[in-house]
């Protein structure tokens, strides 16, 4: 029988990770994602995860060590945030390129300068091109669940990729909720024991990994990149599948709230996607034809998944919690880029808000609402519009 | 060079992957010193001079590759196979008897 905890999401990926099995863990804490190692060092203590815990003294070790365990052949997780992602950059590129199923769990949260603890999405964002696969949780349960499919998927023979699970800081990494833990038998089940097909060490079958590469040959090595990304959408529908006839708990690239007969659908990431689809509710209640779109899988990008979905609206919506300079936030880009083509499109609005733990209250969202209105009217708007903005401090 | 016990399964995977890409750019023929030689990107070479060598050893000691061993005589012998010309060599030699001169083709 499964059980069910209170718990906060940091918790919550520390059970995941135990679930999973991982031989490897390597971990430099920091806020907020600490307590996801703490909680998986227990584990591994107390003789319920059958781990090696390494102790490293920064990030770019600890991506490094899981690099090592990885091309070694074992499952490996690792948990950061922020500054400690950025750390990693270098060392994301090349579990990527080396294909090797990682999984982080990312404690979504701002990046300095100034310093600042609190929820965006800007570090996992920041790392969209290194090849990793990314999922964003919106609630605890989501944080659990994401981190089993996303090994699930990471190390599917047709995608050999490594991924990383967001959820947003102390929204979620801090606060408590009712969890679901599943059966250790049924996550057995469900991931198999990871038999690494390419990497893996083997004295009667010398290899060199992470070679290098002359001009002859990078290219073809970036575009398997692109089409194991590529191979993940179908492989990711799948496990969101089998995930459900398992567990119960149905999962999708993108999940709809409300978005038949909407004229505006708000398109989100993360726990803002609760947020929405309370303030979704309300309208609703009130007539205005409004859904929420969320976005459970942002790389590989669900482009087709985004035509379906913007044929229903009038106006997309865009809600992110990242800047990507000159454009507004990474989602307006990728969303353009997605529908640019088509013939048909909806008018799309991007704002910008929540950054750095500001919160995003029913307010702001009648902010938003009342920009997308204006632009479903005909008349005219800002592309981009940063929400809650104190401009009056400026 | 004694053969490869490997040698079977190197040449199964030589054949698989002879002409297709390995996932994560594996080489699985593993390339080794002995194979590669290491010294082809030098840019300077050290030159010695016998007549001044005391056979000291200081350069064998300190030569990081190591490229330098000793003949019958005991007298220093450089492998440009795998010395890299960084010169440490003849910035350890007490009497001058190594000097980095440019390599030329
Ligand atoms: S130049 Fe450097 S590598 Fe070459 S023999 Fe001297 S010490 Fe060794
Ligand atoms: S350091 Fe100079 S003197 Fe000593 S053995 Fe080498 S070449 Fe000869």
């Amino acid at each position: 029988m499964p059980i069910r905890k209170v718990m906060k999401a940091n918790e919550a990926a520390a059970w995941a990770a135990k679930l999973a099995k991982p031989k490897v863990i390597a971990a430099f804490p920091i806020t907020p994602s600490t307590l996801v190692p703490e909680k998986i060092s227990e584990f591994v203590a107390d003789g319920e995860l059958d781990a090696e815990f390494i102790k490293v003294e920064s990030e770019h070790s600890a991506i490094s060590a899981c690099v090592g365990a990885s091309a070694a052949g074992v499952r490996t997780f690792t948990a950061t945030a922020s500054q400690g992602l950025a750390l990693m950059h270098e060392i994301l590129f090349i579990a990527a390129g080396m294909r090797l199923p990682i999984v982080i769990a990312v404690g979504n949260r701002a990046l300095s300068a100034p310093i600042n603890i609190w929820n965006d999405w800007q570090d996992t964002i920041s790392e969209r091109d290194t090849g990793w696969l990314q999922f964003y949780a919106e609630n605890n349960q989501e944080a659990l669940d994401l981190i089993l499919i996303a090994f699930k998927v990471a190390e599917d023979e047709r995608v050999l990729l490594p991924a990383m699970v967001g959820f947003d800081a102390f929204i979620l990494t801090h606060t408590v909720e009712p969890v679901e833990i599943p059966d250790q038998e049924l996550v057995d089940e469900f991931l198999g024991e990871y038999v690494p097909k390419h990497a893996y060490l083997d004295p009667s079958r010398p290899i060199t990994q992470g070679t290098l590469a002359f001009p002859a040959h990078y290219m073809e090595a970036r575009y398997t990149v692109w089409e194991a990304n590529e191979n993940a959408k179908k492989v990711i529908d799948e496990a969101f599948a089998e995930f459900e006839k398992r567990f119960g708990r149905k999962y999708q690239k993108i999940e709809e709230y409300r978005t038949d007969d909407a004229e505006i659908i708000f398109v989100t990431m993360g726990s803002l996607a609760g947020t929405v689809k309370e303030y979704v509710d309300m309208l609703r209640e009130k007539g205005v034809k409004v859904g929420v779109a969320k976005l459970t899988v942002y790389r590989p990008f669900p482009t087709e998944e985004v035509r379906e979905l913007a044929k229903k609206a009038k106006v997309l919506a865009l809600l992110e919690k990242n800047v990507t300079f000159s454009v507004g936030g990474a989602l307006f880009q990728d969303f353009s880029r997605a529908l640019i083509n088509e013939k048909e499109k909806p008018v799309i609005v991007d704002f910008i808000l929540g950054l750095g733990g500001r919160d995003v209250t029913f307010k702001d969202l009648d902010e938003a609402l009342g920009i997308a209105q204006k632009a479903l009217a005909g008349e005219e708007f800002d592309e981009v519009n940063w929400i809650g903005l104190r401009k009056e401090i400026l | 060079m004694a053969e490869s016990p490997f040698k079977a399964e190197i040449e199964r995977v030589q054949k698989e992957y002879s002409e297709k890409m390995t996932p994560g750019a594996i080489a699985v023929i593993p390339g080794s010193s002995v194979v590669n030689k290491t010294g082809s990107w030098r840019v300077f070479m050290p030159e010695f001079n016998r007549d001044k060598c005391v056979r000291c050893y200081l350069c064998y000691i300190y030569c990081p590759e190591p490229a330098i061993y000793l003949d019958e005589e005991n007298y220093p012998v450089f492998d440009y196979d795998y010395c890299k010309g960084c010169g440490i060599c003849a910035n350890e030699c007490p009497v001058d008897a190594i000097t980095m001169v440019r390599e030329v083709k």
